[in-house]
């Protein structure tokens, strides 16, 4: 019965044609299937088991297939008797539908969502997920950058919050390294929980090599040494010089005019934000700024941020909440990856990285 | 403002204006007034700039009457919309066309800005030329002060010079009261938490090229226009970010846990 009518759609390949859902990669099933990825969403989803079989496309049944039709005309009255049975895959997800209770569909259906949401979250950041967001950065998926300084450069979808119900998907500029609203409103509804505030910067750090560039409507290339001499091929800061915000600088700044004339910084209505906007003409004068910091320690952000980022591993590890456990599993995941990568090129700073510079 | 709103409700109709300002794609236009279109010294030079000058004023003040082809007819029309056009980036300037744009602009009818952090904060359009068919039109942002591409294709094609390269900043000129407080919130790229190095090195050097500004500004006795509170030049710009991340993290798994449930609860009603 389930070969007859040929395979549809799986429920996740549907959700991520949905209109406003073209940010979303696929997840893969593998990990999804893999528990040590979804520690923790239990408690966050309700009816997670049912979600959780939604999204796999999993016909929750006990007996075998040649009973498969009279069994569905008792789940209803059965009601949660499948609950402990063997996930098993089945892709009729209409009559799986059908089976249910409208009322409970609607719940599992929104939890679903919110399920697939929150593994996306961490999917995008895995291996494998980063990957697929990386085709679909080529393909020019996530849109381009309104900034015209920035000429239509490529964007990355991010969350301001790792928290699902806080704040909508927004679109990070790697050339500008500014955050920007969709310019859609279909997006607008879209959690940005779901795509999270690591995977934007993740990407860059994944991906050095991208000409961040290049527009939108320009196929991506790659950064590529041609001579040893050669500028692009310069790294700093773990970053090759070129990608460090290339929509930034000397002619990338608006300079306000009143008649072809400049409108002075001393004049109530003149330039403020220019800051916002500029990099150094020599870009290895950040190199400087980071030691100049270090000799005047108690100057500025860094001592907070140090103390902030002290509470937060010392959370991951000694919390015996799930949520503070993600947050140590994830790191996890990091230091794993960053091993694979032969240490580049996750340059992340953190206290111990300072004193490294 | 008063005299316009009366105007514009009066049963002088103005067919063609009427409609140009009306038509879809034409959302940036204010309607010019029949005096400003019918002094002749405020279209000084306009008559070697457009084709059947003469026919194009005509259509625009409603009193055009030349029998014509169609296509006579549209290159005319094309014309009167071009010379409408050029004489909007001077209407826009003078005390009346600054009136209706402010207007205009009070109502968001220019869009918001796209930038996370302006809080869709409303823009002005604005030329990057005065000289027609060099620039299409971009929008200008007082609150961050960049500039940004129409999200409509209608829009992106019209052309930059009907507004001008210096409307946009003669209007807070004109009412410094409405110059948006500025702002140092920003974003800041971060893995697990952990800002990410070379964005948080040029991050620090371009706040303190904003410290070096308000320092020269304090210095000439110069309002730099940041927010209360924010005007601490040797503060961290940085503390609201900061408290997102203890909320989320710092207080611990409870506080998440709720937030979590919350926003299950949240979506689950927006679906249903
Ligand atoms: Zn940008
Ligand atoms: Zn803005």
């Amino acid at each position: 019965m389930s070969t007859s009518s040929g395979s549809p759609e799986s429920w996740i390949s549907s959700f991520c044609s949905l209109l406003g859902h073209e940010y979303f990669a696929e997840v893969s099933e593998e990990f999804i299937e893999d528990d040590f990825n979804l520690t923790g969403l239990q408690t966050q989803v309700a009816m997670y088991k049912e979600a959780l079989e939604m999204i796999l496309d999993v016909e929750p049944e006990d007996d075998d297939e040649d009973e498969e039709d009279e069994e569905e005309e008792d789940e209803d009255v059965s009601g949660d008797g499948h609950d402990g049975t063997a996930l098993a895959r089945d892709h009729h997800g209409e009559r799986r539908h059908h089976s249910r209770i409208a009322s409970d569909l609607s719940v599992i259906e929104s939890s679903a969502e919110m399920l697939y949401g929150l593994i996306h979250q961490r999917f995008i950041c895995s291996r494998t997920g980063i990957q697929l967001m990386s085709e679909k950065y080529e393909l020019g998926h996530f849109g381009v950058c309104p900034r015209t300084n920035c000429n239509q450069t490529r964007t990355l979808p991010v969350g301001l919050s790792d928290i699902p119900g806080e704040d909508t998907v927004k679109l990070f500029c790697p050339s500008c390294l500014d955050v920007y609203v969709p310019p859609n409103s279909r997006f607008q509804t879209v959690d940005g929980a779901f795509f999270g505030r690591t995977f934007g910067a993740l990407f860059l750090l994944t991906f050095p090599e991208y000409d961040l560039s290049k527009a939108g409507t320009e196929t991506v290339t790659s950064l590529t040494r041609a001579s040893p001499n050669d500028e692009s091929g310069v790294m700093l800061n773990g970053v090759y010089t070129n990608n460090i915000a290339p929509g930034l600088g000397a002619g990338k700044i608006y300079e306000p005019r009143i008649y072809g004339f400049r409108v002075s910084e001393l004049a109530r209505s003149g330039p403020r934000m220019q800051w916002l906007r500029k990099k150094p003409t020599d870009i290895t004068v950040l190199d400087e700024a980071k030691r100049f910091a270090e000799e005047h320690g108690g100057e500025s952000e860094d001592d907070d941020e140090s103390m902030n980022l002290n509470g937060q591993v010392a959370a991951a590890t000694t919390s015996p909440s799930s949520q503070r456990r993600r947050v140590g599993g994830s790191n996890a995941k990091l230091r794993q990856q960053r091993q694979k990568q032969n240490g580049s090129p996750m340059a992340i700073e953190t206290n111990g990285a300072e004193s490294e510079l | 403002m008063d005299d316009f709103v009366s105007e514009s409700d009066s049963e002088y109709a103005s067919y063609w204006r009427d409609w140009f300002i009306s038509s879809r794609g034409n959302e940036y236009f204010c309607e010019i007034d029949e005096d400003y279109l019918t002094d002749r010294f405020n279209l000084t030079g306009l008559n070697t700039e457009v084709q059947y000058y003469q026919y194009a004023l005509d259509l625009v003040t409603d009193v055009f009457d030349l029998d014509c082809d169609d296509d006579m007819r549209e290159t005319i029309e094309k014309s009167a919309r071009h010379l409408y056009g050029l004489v909007h980036a001077r209407y826009i300037v003078t005390t009346r066309g600054l009136a209706k744009m402010l207007d205009k602009y009070k109502k968001a009818d220019f869009g918001k800005c796209p930038r996370v952090m302006c809080h869709s904060h409303p823009l002005l359009p604005m030329g990057l030329s005065d000289l027609p068919n060099m620039k299409p039109v971009k929008l200008y942002c007082a609150r961050c002060e960049d500039i940004y591409n129409p999200k409509s294709s209608r829009h992106a094609t019209i052309d930059g010079a009907y507004f001008g390269t210096s409307f946009h900043n003669i209007i807070f000129q004109v009412y410094p009261a409405l110059i948006p407080a500025k702002s140092t919130e920003r974003y800041v790229p971060r893995v697990y938490g952990f800002k990410v190095h070379a964005a948080a090195a040029l991050v620090r050097w371009q706040n303190n090229q904003r410290d070096d500004m308000r320092r020269r500004l304090r210095k000439m006795e110069v309002d730099s226009g940041f927010k209360e509170g924010d005007d601490d030049i040797e503060g961290d710009e940085d503390d609201d970010l900061e408290e997102d991340e203890e909320i989320g993290i710092g207080e611990g798994g409870e506080a998440v846990v709720a937030g979590g449930v919350g926003g299950v609860a949240g979506h689950a009603g927006a679906i249903a």
